[in-house]
Order: structure tokens, then sequence, then C-alpha cells
């Protein structure tokens, strides 16, 4: 699957592909009407509510007028389609001002001004500084001599950091002019959507040069969407248009994610609509039998004696427009997805509460990140209420429980030793007389700190030089070379130049050897300028360097160096190099040449030809990098430990390191209090075995006040998730810890993929590219606004510039929404139900016929206004002071065993309505009977009978009255009378004068206040009774915070045993002296390093036994 | 959530980041006790003395009420006599429809009521039917709110079906309720003496002015092939004719009272009052029962014992669930508060399963 781009060649690739059009437009003027209806109707209950809203048009069967049902929904109807519309106005606008940019192409050999869509596949663009790229272009100039350039790729990634593009060799010195009638053949593949992936070959034709094939990455591109910055100008050759671009192709709508509430209103739903479906039967049953039996004798009546063949579904059907009311259409039921034709109405209730809660997520000033000044951002506005039942916490290590900044701390040259004193290599004066005193080992070990990067330094105005690095490590060991006197100057092209104590050296890169996350560590081959030889200059972990060090030589030291570095919890990375003959260099150049321009799997054959050349190392030493713990991750871990939410950590980092900053950021207990059980083996049996071992021993201390965790590795994990998946499984569920390391992005995923299977609610958070998937995963997905880019924040759901924020997250605003939509929800349907209770009743006096009580204004503004109002400002309720509930984050149970919105809640709502319903029904037939049965006054009664109960309801479920509470829910009992009365003045109305009427008679205030007192008494008395004498823990809390009670200040009190021995490690060889160092040995979580990973059965083994590669390779053996 | 970056055209993402810089600025959102949640709110506390209290003042109030309204209740005189059975002459008691639809029978019938205490005026005169449905759907449909309130909608009769025009053209008034309308009529004497009925202001003022029209005049009524009640005065409109009205004021229950007319002068207690009616109005067919009111009115209105029961009983229960709850607070006090029901070893809170 390729395609040919052919330069410059106007005919030929019209036909072949589309043009630079982009549409992101989903209709047209004339599909709209259709495709809109379509769309809005195709899910099951849209169907549903239609299918009622038509029957609604049958005037014998509908309780009410139909215009009125009708005049609401078309108006809904009318709201989302015209939203609709001028959305996708407002894309096709954006569309076609994209469209119709104009933008330099050559055509015929000349440059012209052409319009953005006219871009055809294989044309030239030409592009100034601070242009969009207007598609995605393969460089073939620009105005810098060594052919870099600048882009700014924020639009396509998040990163805000510029990268450096360069033009491929074969087009390197062209002269502009020429650049015009360039002709040649790109092979590319077919169109992806892999911002980091281009594999693709450039053959020029003659003139300009030979027929050599020049090999094309992603780094000899510019795509759609960026920024050219700080070049003159470039130019490219057009090879992915329109919606063809990576950035098109990774278009695309996420699923909207369902919280677990959603899922279980969805069941409570599902049981109303089954019992809907009874009562519709059973009272339509017996209106037939009455209306056989008893309405014929009703001479009145007139029932024909003869009735159309229909007659039998007719009083079923009118009591299913009765009873259709059951469900709240102001409920957003989950399965209506984004509901268009329901928009309005859920806008009213639950979609707005939930849009109200992310943005107190948006407002809350505790949760502003104040070193940037980024506040903390709901992105998905529909799931805060899962935040409060979050059972597991899947976090990645660098820069979620770090701070990703990397200061280089300690070094070990030669077997010495460097800043093992005050903690700082730079100030320690040993190293500096060594550096003042060019000892060549330690020169050569600050050379291949200074150049054995990707780094690139820029001169600023002022004349300091700035280091513009990918990667965090690489900017810590460059600056602090520059700092010991061996300063990166410049790079022009490839001659890197750098000042060392005073005097400049040259070298001139030949090869660079770039990091993956399979190799571990990366290489440079340069020249030095002087003398011309060539050298191989490498870093990495050092289990990717110590093993290939050349035979005799002594490796020891630097093994203790690694291990007394990591128990400091300090990154460390091993630096190497050796010298090159020239010829060996030129036979492996031409080797290097060949795989990097393949095209199937050309990652894994560069990394089968880097290794021919990365062995036999000469070791110089050891460097030890400090990434500190973020402010308040011990506390925020403890605190949400204690809410009952567990914790696993997964992390691309080599086991000891991720123990260390597990143990210092209170994540497991060192001994005896804990107990960490290794999950490992290379085999399918030895992984097997120490799977069940590590069960049984979770099994029994399973009732141990013990804290067990367990740790696997990414190779063992591959292997569990594949053959024991269902061991894993109940592994997973007995541990509340887990540390996984070196696990690639795809298994973080899969870990939570596992963990939601088991119908628990995963929160995953992150802050790098590799997280973005297990983010998406989640349930919720949470990104740190981190040095990392944007990349997981804008994948995530909730965005926060801190770990710590987590905890106000959850604790506060996941648990208020939990509190409040539980309420919500069993309200809302608690409402309609008391009013639906009542129209059952009513039939039963009725002779069964389905007849409505209520008038259809009065039953349209009960669920649309009167009931909804008063309980819209519950979003403000608060049921614990913030304060006592991060005293007691144990409360958080409540909502995550869900015992806020269960079916027992629900019945014991379900139960209230019933009782309400009888309440209201039974006073009013009683109090209005005789001479007062007038249908409208009646049914006046009871309506203002419910609402009076639903104003005493909502009060009594209020926890903490605000000034709006008491607005909305009084000021709605007055403007119930205010809006009655005014339809009572308007004669053509059914109802005029009766309010008025009604509001003289002194019964109809006695019933008001006997309705109440009745209603209510019970519901009181219940709800003291629980309180007092069985108070749920929330109860007990509530009661000792607003009484002072002597609880408050217990939370305090309580032992925190971890931060005690926090510093103690049963690991450690050392004490360490800073309290919460960190390391991480590795580049695994730059963010080049979410790169394809190998396949299995690879043919080749060059790593370690523990990486998964030679596993693979060895299980491939076994199997041959 | 546009997690690929794919804000729909490329353009908008150019503009948010030159202006990046300001805009972080700018969305720090501004401080306000609102959008912290921190609201001053006053949190009650379900103490035993607040709910006792409550229901303690409930009961205390309810009480009285409930015997106010009772004793309002009782002074109410009213006389109910039950006539549908005893108006049929004895050779039709077998058949009583047969009766009732006969023409030629005669249908008036003497009843004499006893009055037992002093009726002060005005007495309100009702006929009271049982198990009439009123508000069947079919019923309480049939019906045309436009026709009755103007003559230009006399030819909207599309809700009247079956009863909605005739050979000569539209009903007026259509429909099953207007068609249904009582005709028993009541003529009342006292020591032979006749009582005046005034049969005026028995509709409400509302429906005069407003839901009947006063140039409506009844057409093509009672003349089709089922004749169902009583026949109207096809020279008077709409607006006046007033019983008419009444039966238009469909009842919510199916034993309802309606205003017959009202007796403006007192009954002395013990007398005798002859009532002549004519008993004309089916309810044979379906069982139902006729009843003629007489009754006195109070601020409550009518004779309804319910709502001072009601209180009374709602009251008293107030004030045990008081009484309960001071019983149990006594004998079992129970700290509000209390740390030790807050033991979260005792419930393994990190395993809701």
């Amino acid at each position: 699957m390729k395609r040919y781009v052919y330069i410059n060649d106007d005919e030929s690739s019209h036909e072949l592909f589309c043009d630079n059009r982009i549409s992101n437009r989903k209709y047209t003027v004339l599909n709209f009407l259709p495709k809109n209806l379509w769309e809005q109707f195709s899910r099951f209950m849209n169907q549903y509510f239609l299918l009622i809203a038509c029957l609604q048009l049958w005037s014998l069967i509908t309780p009410v007028n139909p215009a009125s049902t009708w005049g609401p929904l078309i108006f809904i109807f009318a709201v989302s389609a015209s939203k609709e519309a001028w959305d996708d106005y407002n894309r096709h606008l954006s569309d076609k001002k994209a469209n119709e940019k104009p933008v330099w192409v050559v055509r015929q050999g000349i440059r012209k001004h052409i319009q953005a869509q006219d871009i055809h596949v294989g044309n030239i663009v030409w592009l100034r500084e601070n242009d969009e790229v207007p598609c995605d272009l393969v460089l073939i100039g620009t105005s810098d001599p060594q052919g870099l350039c600048y882009v700014e790729t924020s639009a396509l990634d998040g990163e805000i950091d510029l990268k450096t593009r360069v033009i491929p060799a074969a087009c390197m010195g062209i002269d502009f002019e020429l650049l015009h009638k360039i002709k040649g053949v790109i092979e590319c593949p077919n169109p992806d959507k892999d911002i980091r992936r281009f594999d693709a070959n450039l053959r020029l034709f003659p003139p300009f040069i030979d027929n050599d094939v020049c090999p094309l990455t992603i780094k000899n591109t510019i795509l759609q969407s960026c920024y050219l910055r700080n070049t003159e100008w470039a130019c490219g050759v057009a090879v992915y248009t329109g919606n063809e671009t990576k950035l098109g192709m990774s278009r695309g709508i996420p699923e909207p994610k369902l919280t677990a509430m959603d899922a279980m209103i969805d069941k409570l739903t599902g049981a109303i609509f089954v019992f809907q479906i009874v009562v519709v039967m059973v009272l339509g049953i017996a209106g037939n039998v009455w209306k056989d039996t008893e309405a014929r004798k009703q001479w009145y009546v007139l029932y024909p004696l003869e009735g159309p063949w229909y007659e039998l579904l007719v009083i079923p059907l009118r009591f299913e427009l009765l009873c259709s009311i059951m469900i709240p259409i102001s409920i957003k039921v989950g399965w209506l997805g984004d509901d268009q034709f329901l928009y309005l109405k859920s806008k009213v209730s639950l979609d707005l509460v939930k849009s109200l809660y992310a943005k107190f997520i948006d407002w809350d000033s505790e949760m502003i990140d104040y070193e940037t000044g980024i506040p903390s951002h709901a992105t998905n506005t529909a799931i805060s209420e899962d935040l409060g039942q979050v059972e597991y916490i899947m976090t990645d290590k660098t820069g979620t429980l770090t701070e990703n900044i990397m200061i280089f701390r300690r070094c070990c040259i030669s077997g010495v030793f460097y800043g093992n004193e005050g903690g700082d290599a730079l100030k320690d004066t040993k190293l500096l007389n060594a550096v003042a005193g060019s000892s060549p080992d330690v020169v050569q070990f600050l050379t291949v700190m200074a150049i054995c990067n990707t780094v690139i330094p820029i001169k600023s105005k002022t004349g300091a030089i700035l280091y513009k690095a990918q990667s965090q490590d690489e900017d810590a060991l460059v600056n602090a070379a520059a700092q010991l006197h061996m300063v990166y100057v410049n790079k022009n092209a490839n001659i890197l130049e750098i000042r060392c104590n005073g005097s400049v050296i040259k070298y001139e890169v030949l090869e660079t050897l770039e990091f993956t996350s399979d190799r571990k560590r990366m290489s440079v081959v340069v020249k030095d300028c002087q003398n011309g030889k060539i050298v191989l200059l490498s870093k990495g972990a050092d289990e990717a360097i110590l093993p290939y060090a050349y035979a005799g030589q002594q490796t020891r030291t630097f093994i203790e160096a690694v291990e007394q570095y990591a128990q400091l919890g300090l990154r460390t990375l091993c630096l190497a190099w050796r010298e090159l003959k020239e010829d060996e260099y030129q036979e492996w150049s031409l080797m290097f040449k060949e795989a990097s321009s393949t095209l199937v799997d050309r990652e894994w054959r560069i990394a089968e030809v880097c290794q021919r050349l990365e062995h036999d190392f000469e070791v110089l030493g050891v460097t030890a990098i400090e990434d500190r713990l973020q402010d308040g991750v011990p506390e925020t871990i403890e605190t949400l430990r204690k809410a009952g939410i567990n914790f696993w950590m997964l992390t691309g980092d080599k086991q000891n390191t991720a123990i260390q900053i597990a143990l210092s950021c209170n994540f497991i207990s060192p001994e005896p209090k804990g107990q960490l059980l290794l999950i490992d083996g290379k085999t399918e049996d030895e992984v097997c075995r120490s799977l069940e071992r590590v069960l049984l021993t979770m099994r029994i201390t399973s009732s141990e006040p013990k804290d067990v965790a367990f740790v696997v590795d990414g190779w063992a994990l591959e292997i569990a998730l594949k053959h024991y998946r269902k061991a894993f499984t109940e592994l997973a569920i007995l541990s509340r810890t887990a540390i996984c390391c070196r696990v690639t992005p795809s298994q973080k995923a899969q870990l939570v993929e596992l963990l939601k299977s088991c119908d628990y609610r995963t929160l995953a958070i992150g802050d790098g590219g590799n997280d973005v998937r297990m983010i998406q995963q989640a349930d919720i997905g949470v990104g740190i606004s981190g040095r990392e880019g944007l990349q997981a924040a804008r994948a995530a759901d909730y965005s926060i510039g801190k770990f710590r924020f987590l905890k106000r997250l959850i604790l506060v605003h996941g648990r208020y929404s939990y509190n409040r939509t539980a309420f919500l929800s069993q309200y809302s349907f608690y409402k309609s139900l008391v009013i639906c209770f009542i129209q059952i009743f009513f039939s039963f006096i009725s002779g069964v016929s389905g007849t409505s009580l209520f008038n259809s204004v009065s039953l349209m503004a009960y669920n649309v206004f009167y009931t909804s109002v008063p309980v819209l400002v519950s979003v403000l309720d608060k049921d614990l002071s913030e304060g006592t509930v991060m005293q007691h984050p144990q409360i958080l149970f409540y909502c995550q065993a869900g015992r806020l919105l269960n079916p027992s809640t629900f019945a014991g709502w379900f139960g209230r309505s019933l009782f309400h319903a009888i309440v209201v029904f039974v006073i009013t037939i009683h109090a209005y009977a005789y001479e007062k049965s007038e249908m409208e006054e009646l049914s006046m009664v009871a309506l203002s009978g419910c609402i009076w109960l639903q104003a005493f309801v909502v009060a009594l479920e209020t926890n903490s009255f605000t000034i709006l509470q008491h607005l909305a829910i009084w000021g709605n009992l007055v403007a119930f009378y205010v809006i009655n009365w005014i339809i009572s003045a308007i004669p053509a109305s059914g109802m005029y004068t009766i309010m008025f009427r009604l509001c003289r008679q002194p019964s109809y205030w006695i019933t008001m206040f006997l309705i109440v007192a009745a209603g209510m008494g019970p519901v009181l008395a219940l709800k003291y009774f629980r309180y007092t004498y069985r108070p749920s823990k929330i109860n007990t809390l509530q009661q000792a915070e607003r009484m002072g009670g002597p609880i408050l200040s217990l939370g305090n009190i309580e032992p925190q045993p971890r931060s005690i021995e926090k510093e103690v490690s049963p690991l450690s060889i050392t004490q360490p002296k800073s309290r919460s160092p960190v390391y991480e040995p590795l580049l695994s979580d730059s963010p080049n390093s979410s790169r394809r990973s190998l396949g299995p059965g690879t043919p080749f083994d060059f790593f370690q036994s523990q990486s998964r590669l030679s596993s693979s390779y060895s299980r491939n053996c076994k199997d041959n | 959530m546009d997690a690929n970056g794919a804000t729909t055209s490329s353009a908008a993402g150019g503009g948010s980041n030159s202006k990046s810089s300001a805009k972080k600025n700018s969305r720090k959102p501004k401080y306000s006790r609102f959008t912290q949640q921190e609201l001053p709110a006053c949190k009650p506390v379900l103490t035993p003395g607040l709910v006792i209290t409550t229901f303690t003042i409930i009961g205390i109030i309810f009480i009285p009420l409930g015997l106010v309204s009772l004793s309002a209740s009782e002074h109410v005189v009213e006389i109910v006599d039950r006539y549908d059975d005893s108006c049929v002459p004895p050779n039709y008691s077998n058949d009583k429809l047969k009766f009732i639809q006969t023409a030629d029978t005669n249908k008036s019938c003497v009843r004499i009521l006893s009055v037992p205490k002093l009726m002060k005026k005005p007495i309100y005169i009702y006929y009271q039917l049982d198990n009439y449905y009123q508000n069947h759907r079919r019923y309480v449909k049939s019906r045309s709110d436009q026709q009755l309130r103007s003559k230009s909608g006399e030819k909207d009769v599309s809700d009247c079906s079956p009863e909605d025009r005739t050979k000569n053209g539209p009903i007026v008034p259509c429909g099953l309720v207007a068609w249904s309308l009582f005709n028993d009529t009541y003529g009342f004497s006292l020591d032979s003496k006749t009582i005046r009925v005034n049969k005026h202001d028995i509709a409400w003022k509302s429906d005069k002015d407003h839901k009947f029209g006063n140039d409506v005049y009844p057409k093509n009524f009672q003349t089709g092939g089922l004749i169902g009640g009583a026949k109207l005065n096809s020279s008077l409109p709409l607006s006046e004719q007033e019983a008419l009205m009444v039966w238009m004021r469909t009842a919510a229950l199916p034993t309802f009272r309606k205003l017959y007319g009202k007796i403006e002068e007192d009954l002395p207690a013990n007398k005798k009052i002859q009532v002549v009616i004519q008993n004309n109005y089916n309810t044979y067919s379906f069982g139902g029962k006729k009843k003629l009111v007489l009754s006195t009115t109070s601020w409550m209105g009518g004779k309804n014992d319910f709502l001072g029961i009601a209180y009374i009983v709602v009251g008293g229960l107030c004030l045990f669930l008081a009484v309960f709850f001071i019983l149990l607070y006594v004998i079992k006090p129970r700290p509000l508060g209390d740390p030790s029901y807050l033991s979260w070893n005792k419930s393994p809170s990190g395993q809701p399963n």
C-alpha cells in the first residue's frame, strides 16, 4: 500500500488523489432536514418518544390537547436542529476560510498565488515565516543554509516547544531558483493518522542528482496545521492533501463515556419502563372489562354497540399516554446518547446541572496551578459523578507523581564518585578541579554529556545560549556540562561546536542513532574536525550499556554506582564511547543507509544495524539526575487511600526505581508493615508459578491488616495477560496496590481495560503522550498539563496542573457531584411518579376510561417548570463541608459503593411517591366531595397539593440552605400561584377564574396544610429516627460538624503510620539524605518514546535477557 | 473533546496559539463565593429538640383547627332524601327501566321531608347523583367550548361526536354533556304554601359572562333519534340557561351534587316540607342513585366532616410522635455526632463489594 508522488508533475496526480479541499460539514442544504431528522430519530428512546407524540395526535386517545405536547416538541426540535445547522454553517465557514486561503504554489514552473483548496499532491508549496501549513509537505528547501526549519506543532500534538525539521539529504544544496524545476518521485505509505511516523523514500530525477534513493522520516515533513517559525521561508512537496492529511485522518469523534450513575439511571429507567407497561396492560384490560360490563349501561356515554376494529386498543393506548410521563423526559436517559430530540428538556435538568459541576471545577481557585497560572479544566462535562465513584487510580510516574524537572546531581567518572558529599556534583570541588586540570576521562565524559543528544542550541539576542531539548534528561545533561565549562555553543548543519576551557572544538555529526524505548540508548557518530577521528558516543540505561563494555573493562564500580544512585531515587544514565576505524564506519554507514530507507519494519532494521555498532564500549561513567516528587503527593495518595481508592502505578521505568518512588510517596509501606510480592519470569511456566505463588500469599494475607502489593514487569505482564488472564484478574481484585514497571502504552491501556472488565471504576492519570491511550481507555482520564506538552491533557476528561489537585477533584467535586446527581435523578422520578400515580388513582373513579385529571398546561408546566426549578439549586447543596470530607476521606465509600443511588434507595423514593400520591388523592377527593367536585377545581387542588409537597420534600432533603435555595424553593411556590393566577385571568383558558375562586376558599388552604402535614409528617419522623438512631456515617459527621462535636478534631489525631517510616526502606544501602528523591534511569517517558514496539519473533538478540525482545526471541527458538 | 487536535479547520488552532499567553491569564477564573461554592449557608440539624417541637406545634395547631372545622360542619343543617327507588310506582318496581323510558307514565311523585333544625336562608337545593361518571373520558371531552362561547363557533362540533349534528345542521349545544342534561324538577311547599325557589345565580358568574355566549341559542337540540335529558328553551340564549351551565361544569367524582336552586327564606325546625318531584331522569339503567339535598352553608362550605376529622387525626398522630420521640430520647439517649459510630475499621471501606 504505497503511493507514488511525482513532484511538480501537473497532470498525473489529479485523478489519483483528492485535492486539498477540507470538509468538516455534516450536512448540505439539501440533505439537512432528512439527515438531521434521521439522526435524531435513529435512537430507540427517541423513537419511543416520537411514537408517544404521534399517538397524541389521535384525538380519540390523547388525554390532553395535542398542540400543547407538540408545540414544545417541535420547538425543541427546531432549536436543536438550528443549533446543528448553525454549527455546521460555522464549520463550513471555517472550512471555506481554510480552503480559500492564498498560498504560493509552483505551477508550470512559475510560482503562483492560488487557493489552498487547489493544491494537488505533488505540487511544490512555498511558505513564509508564521504561515500555516496547508497540507502535509515533504520539505525540499528552506532559507536556512543547512536546510533546517522550525515548526510549531501545538495544533497537532499540543506540544508547545519548537521542533526542528530538516530537508532530506538529497535536496541539500539545491539552488533557490532551481527548486521550481525540481522533479522526482516520493514513495510513501498511504495516508494514516500516525503523526510520529513517515517512512518514505525520495528519488530526484536528473539533472538534479543521480538516481540515489534518499530516505525520508517524519523529520523531513511539515504537517498540516503546523506553523512555520523562525525560518524565513520553506518549501515542500505536497504528499497528503485535504482530508487525507495526518491531521485529517486523526479527526474523529470519541465515544461518549457513560458514568456508572448513568448506567444505574438506565437500569432504573428500564425498571420504570417495565412497570409502566405492566400498569398500562392491567389498566387497559380493566378498562375494557369495565367498558363492556358497566359503560354500556351508562347510557349518557353512548357507547356504540359495534366499535371499530381497534376498539380494544383505545383504552390501553390512552393509559400508555397518561403513563408516559412516568419516565421523566427531563432525565437524560443513557441510551439517548447526546440526545437532540430532547435537547432542551434535558438541558433544563441533568445536563445543565452537569455542566455546572464542570464549571465549578473550572472555577475552583484552589485547583489553580499558581506556578503556571493554569486552572483545572473539565473537558468532559458529563462524567463528574464518576469522580466520586472511583475505585482504582492508575497513575503514571514521571511528570505525574514527580515534577519532571531534571537536575544533574551526581556522577561517577572512572570509578570516582562526585557529588556524594554536598549532594551536588556541580559544586564538588574535586570535580571542578578535575575539569580545570583537563583530566582526559573527565573531558571525555563531559563531551559525551554535551554532544550525545538531539539538543539544539539557540543563541538569543543577548548572547546567552538556550537549549531546545525534547527530553528533560538531555536538557539537564547539556546544561550541567555547560556549567562545567563544556559549553555546547552551536550547531551548524552537521558541525557541532563546543567550547571547552576556552578552546573551541568542532565535531562533524555523521549519524544519529536515535533513542527508542526498546533500545534504551542513543548514540551519535561524530568526527573530530581537528584530527579526523571518528568516535561513537553513547548514553543509555545501565542494562543497555554496561553489558556491552569491551572485554576486560571493570564495570563493577559502575554497577555499584548505579545501584547506589537508584537507592537514592535518582535517574541514572551510563555514558560510553568507542573509537571507530574509518573503514568500519564506512561499511556500517552503508548498511545504516539501506536500513533507514526501507519501508517495511524500518524501526527494527535500524535497531539491528545500530546494534552492530554499539558494542565494545569504553564506559566512561554514570550520571545521576534528580526528579523531585511533586508537592503533596504522599499526602494525596494517603488521603485517597483512606478514601478506599486503590492505586496502581504504571510506569515505563525499571523495577527498582519504581519501588523506590513508590516507597517515598507512600504508595507502598516498607517492611514489616507492607509486603511486596514479585511476579517475574521469562517463560510461561515461570510466570505461571510466580503468579500462583503470589496469588496464594495474597489470599492468605488478605485478612491481615497488611499492605500487600505486587510488582510485575512488562514482560511477565504480557504473558500473564495472554495466558493467565483469569488468575491475574483475581490477583488484580485482591490487590489494593500494584506496581507495573516496564510497561508500554498499550499495556497500560490493557490494564485499565482489565480492571474495567471487573466492573471497577477506573481513573487514569498521566501527563505524557505515552499515557494517552490509558487515559482514553479509563472511565475517567485525568491529564496533568505538565512539561511534556498538552497531549495527555487534551485527550483527558479533566486536566489539572498538579497531582495533588486530584484529592480535591475526587473528594470535593466528585463526591458532591455524585450526591447531587443521586438526589436529582431520583427526585425527577419521584415527582413524575407522584403525578402519574394520581392519574392512575383517578382512573379508578373515572370508569377506567383514561381521563386525565390534570389539564395539558398544568401537566407540561409541572415537569418543565414547577418541579425542576427548586431542584436545580440542589447543585449548591453540600451535605458535609469540604474540610470535613478532607479529614474523613473514608466517607467517599458511600459514593463508591453507590449507597445514594441504587435500587433500594430508589425503592424508597418510589414508596414515597406512592405515599404522597395517596395522601394528595385521598385528601383531595374527600375534602372536595359532593358539590365541590368540579373537575377543574379538583385538579388544581390536587396539583397544588403536589407542588406544596415538592417544596417541602426538596427542603427536607436539602442539607445546606443558601439564599439561592430559599429563593428557588419558596419562590417557586409563589411563582406557581402567580402563574396560575395569570392563567386564571385569561377568559379563553379552561381554568378561567379557578385559581381565584380556590384562593378565596378557606377550605382550600386548610386542605393544603393537611396535605403537607400528612405527607411530610411520616417522612420527617422516619428521617429523624434514622438520623438519630440509625445514623449513617454521613449523618454522624453532619451532626458533629454542625454541633461542633468532638469528631472533627479526631481526624488529626488519627495515626498516619506511613509518614513516620517514610524514609526507612528495606532495600536501601545508604540512608537517603533528601526526603523524597526520585529517580528514573531512562529517557523512557520522553515524547519520542511512544514508538511502535517491535513485533515478536524478531530474529536478533541484542538486549539483556530482561527485555521483552530477547525473551520473544528465546521463545521463538524454543518453538522451533 | 478534540483529543486529536481536531479543531475543525486548522485556522482555529492558529488563532489560539498566537493569543495563548494572553489567554492563559484571562483563563484564570474570577473569585466569587458562588463560583467557589462558598455561599453562606444555613445547615439545619434534625436535633431532637427541633423535631419534637415541630411535631408538638403541629399537633397543638391542628387539633383545635380540626375541632373548629368539625363544629362548622356540624352547624350545617342538611336534609338528604333518596327518591329514585320510592318514586317508582309499585307496579313498575320490577322493571324500573321500562317505567322511566315509557313516555306516558306518570312521573310525578310526592316526598315529605322533615326539617330537623332551623335552616337559615339561603338554603341550597342540590340534586345528588351516585355512580354517575361525568368524568368518563368519552363524556368529558364531548363538548365544544367554542360553540358555547359565541355564535361564530356554531359549526365547531368536531369533538361532540356522536351528538354533533342532525340533518338540519349542527346541534347547539352539542355533545354528550349537554345532551344528557338532568331533567328532574322539584316543587316545594310548606304547609301547602309554595316555597319560592330561586333558580337564578346558581351558575358561576364567569360562566355566564364569558363561557356561554348571549348570542348563542339552542338549535336542533334533543331533536335527534335519541332523546337524552332535558330540553332547552330555544328562545333563551345560553348565557341565561343556568341549569345547563351547572350541568356542564363536569364533576370529577362519580358521586356529585349540583345546585338546583336556592330557597331564600328560613325553614323552621320540625316542619314538614312537601316536595313534588318530576322523576324524569334515567339512572335506573346503571343503578345510579338520585338524591335531593337541602343544605345550609358555613364558612367551610357544605356539610363535610372529613377535614375536621382528618385534622384531629393528623394532629393527634403528631402529638403521639412527639411523645414517642421524647420517650425515646429519655430512655435511649443518643448524643449526636458520637465519634464511636465512626469506626471506619468496622466496615472495610476499601472493598465495597
